[in-house]
């Protein structure tokens, strides 16, 4: 509930592709009422149009039968539903408990400087947005980040830079751990 | 720690263990022929008789809760829901996902035997939402399981048949209590719900509906092949079975893995985990939390003679036991390194963060014990502010429509409780003499 909020932009009227009405009618399809569509059709929102302004709100309740106010209380109920656009790259660094035992400040710390972010976490090129985010479930790999739907584990500020510099230059960026469920042993 | 089948990692070291090709050798929906050739109550009973409990934190009996759901002759047509709880937030447990990624097909089994039972049509996986990567898994996994006929319209033959969905979450805590999650798959904002109804009897679009926990899932095709007397065979007491545990913090080896209930929490730290970070032996152990950031820390001294054990650990500080919880077997270590002022100051910006909002003792009281938590970390508190943090969170407790509160007053408690020192050093009344 708590964080900055502000007011939704608006920027200009939204429709769906013939594609995605169809993957619409499907994911209707799985649910006994059309409100409870709510959820994937935002997903589906938000990977489209990269984030929910309140004409894509205005969309989805026409698409599903449901007030523009309900698609608004929704979607700024849930976090991970960007009101505002970001950065190509949404960097989320974990700073709850298992992962601030083992250093996530200092990732955060050090991408703060390497990547310049002003105030609202958005760095000089614009290419990244940095977030400091809760548990994301990634505590036996900490310190950790989410950056869009990947994760990354077992941070250090050098691991941070190459992917930083891998994902500037448009390269697949290391991704190590996310099958390995234990440690083999970390180095003090 | 004594030997015990794995139940719910068997297949995890078997190379592609997430797809149906790799673990239908390995006894993948093997299990639905017996199942199919009982009755659904037969199923229940049987599950009931195992004494599974839910691992999802509560530890409710599984077939228990299953039971609630009205007959058929008794629901007035209306369908039952299965919800699989995969909404994995509670920090310091991260096993869920490993088991999704690890071996999907274990769960949907799980989930078919436990629609069998419950005469579920239709059953959704709602998983949090971070966890998109996850979800490609599972969906590929749930394809292959239709393909196969293990989903679908008439189940090998059976005349039962069965729909399987995944649902993604969108980054709110909450929704992982399951009157939340019912909300939030019917297209509402993730709020909980006031019980009674419970869920079983009116949930998700007002029909029954049970909400269990990926890993109780798994756990159910062991029981259906081994039957209750050998999952029961492994534990002790009334905490049966195997667990998940997910290890973090000062350990050498952080990670998840499967062990028989009532192990000892300190054969656990030197031979699962490797052992401390720091120092020899324990000398450097300051505290843990056993069951994920809600449920009150413990003494090295608790920890010593501790297991995972849901009724030993439960068990009040003044009958001799810890009184904490088992919880979701979130593991988190902390040692002396740590500075225990700012470890609960984390704790209550992630509950302060995560409040839905619907009651106030929870969304107004959660805040407020984190603004003192954070004058306190600097240490600009008083004595007095800390008996109002104290009081704040017995007023929380058990003040609100779900467990949010309590899980948010419970660290509070507990640290002021067991290491009040630090709290008054942090603001200099030791020194003074104030106390």
């Amino acid at each position: 509930m708590s964080g900055k909020t502000r007011p939704v932009q608006s920027t200009g009227p939204k429709s769906w592709s013939p594609a995605q009405e169809a993957e619409i009618v499907e994911i209707v399809a799985r649910y006994p009422t059309r409100k409870a569509a709510i959820m994937p059709v935002l997903w589906l929102a938000q990977e489209h149009f990269g984030w929910i302004d309140l004409e894509v709100m205005r969309l989805v309740g026409r698409t599903l039968d449901l007030p523009p106010s309900h698609v608004h209380s929704v979607a700024s109920f849930y976090t991970m539903f960007k009101k505002q656009p970001t950065g190509k790259y949404l960097i989320q660094v974990c700073h709850t408990l298992s992962c601030w035992l083992v250093g996530a400040e200092q990732i955060v710390k050090h991408l703060e400087q390497t990547l310049q972010v002003d105030g609202e976490g958005n760095s000089a090129d614009g290419l990244f947005t940095l977030m400091r985010v809760e548990c994301l479930a990634s505590c036996g790999s900490a310190p950790m980040a989410q950056i869009n739907d990947d994760f990354y584990e077992r941070l250090t500020p050098d691991l941070m830079d190459q992917i930083v510099a891998a994902l500037r230059a448009g390269k697949p960026a290391p991704q190590p751990y996310v099958s390995e469920w234990v440690h083999p042993a970390r180095p003090v | 720690m004594a030997s015990f089948p794995k139940i719910l990692t068997a297949n995890w070291e078997i190379p592609g263990s997430h797809t149906l090709a790799a673990v239908q050798p390995h006894g993948a929906y093997s299990r639905l022929k017996a199942v199919f050739a009982m009755t659904p109550t037969q199923v229940t009973d049987l599950v009931k008789a195992s004494g599974l409990r839910g691992r999802g934190g509560a530890g409710f009996p599984t077939g228990m809760k299953w039971s609630f759901v009205p007959p058929p002759e008794k629901r007035g047509g209306k369908p039952v829901y299965l919800l699989c709880n995969a909404d994995e937030s509670e920090p310091g447990t991260f096993k869920d996902r490993y088991l999704m990624w690890m071996d999907p097909h274990l769960l949907i089994e799980g989930m078919i035997i436990a629609s069998y039972a419950l005469g579920t049509r239709k059953a959704y996986i709602y998983l949090r939402g971070e966890f998109k990567f996850v979800q490609k898994r599972l969906d590929a996994a749930i394809a292959e399981a239709y393909a196969a006929g293990f989903l679908g319209e008439n189940i090998q033959g059976s005349g039962f048949s069965l729909d399987l969905y995944s649902h993604l979450g969108a980054g709110a805590y909450i929704c992982g209590e399951e009157t939340a999650l019912i909300s939030s798959i019917e297209g509402d904002k993730g709020q909980p719900k006031l019980k009674p109804p419970f869920p079983a009897v009116e949930g998700a679009w007002k029909s029954p509906t049970i909400v269990n926990n990926v890993e109780t899932l798994a756990a159910v095709p062991w029981i259906i092949q081994n039957g209750p007397d050998a999952y029961k065979a492994i534990g002790v007491g009334k905490s049966v079975g195997t667990k998940l545990i997910s290890a973090s913090g000062h350990i050498k080896r952080p990670g998840v893995y499967e062990i028989a209930l009532g192990y000892p929490f300190k054969d656990f730290i030197q031979n699962e985990c490797g052992g401390l970070l720091r120092g020899e032996g324990f000398d450097r152990l300051k505290a843990i939390i056993p069951g994920g950031s809600s449920v009150p820390i413990m003494t090295k001294e608790e920890v010593l003679r501790s297991s995972f054990d849901y009724e030993q650990l439960s068990t009040p500080m003044d009958k001799g036991g810890p009184g904490t919880y088992l919880g979701s077997g979130g593991f988190i270590v902390m040692d002396d390194t740590t500075d225990l002022v700012v470890a609960l100051t984390n704790l209550l910006r992630f509950y302060a963060h995560e409040s839905c909002g619907q009651c106030t003792p929870c969304r107004e009281g959660c805040g407020w014990m984190y603004q003192i938590l954070e004058r306190t970390s600097r240490g600009e508190s008083t004595v007095e502010d800390l008996a109002t943090l104290k009081e704040l969170a017995d007023n929380i407790y058990g003040k609100t429509i779900c467990f949010f509160g309590p899980s948010a007053a419970m660290p509070v408690q507990s640290f002021l409780l067991k290491f009040k020192g630090e709290f008054l050093e942090r603001i200099g009344a030791l020194q003074a003499g104030a106390v």
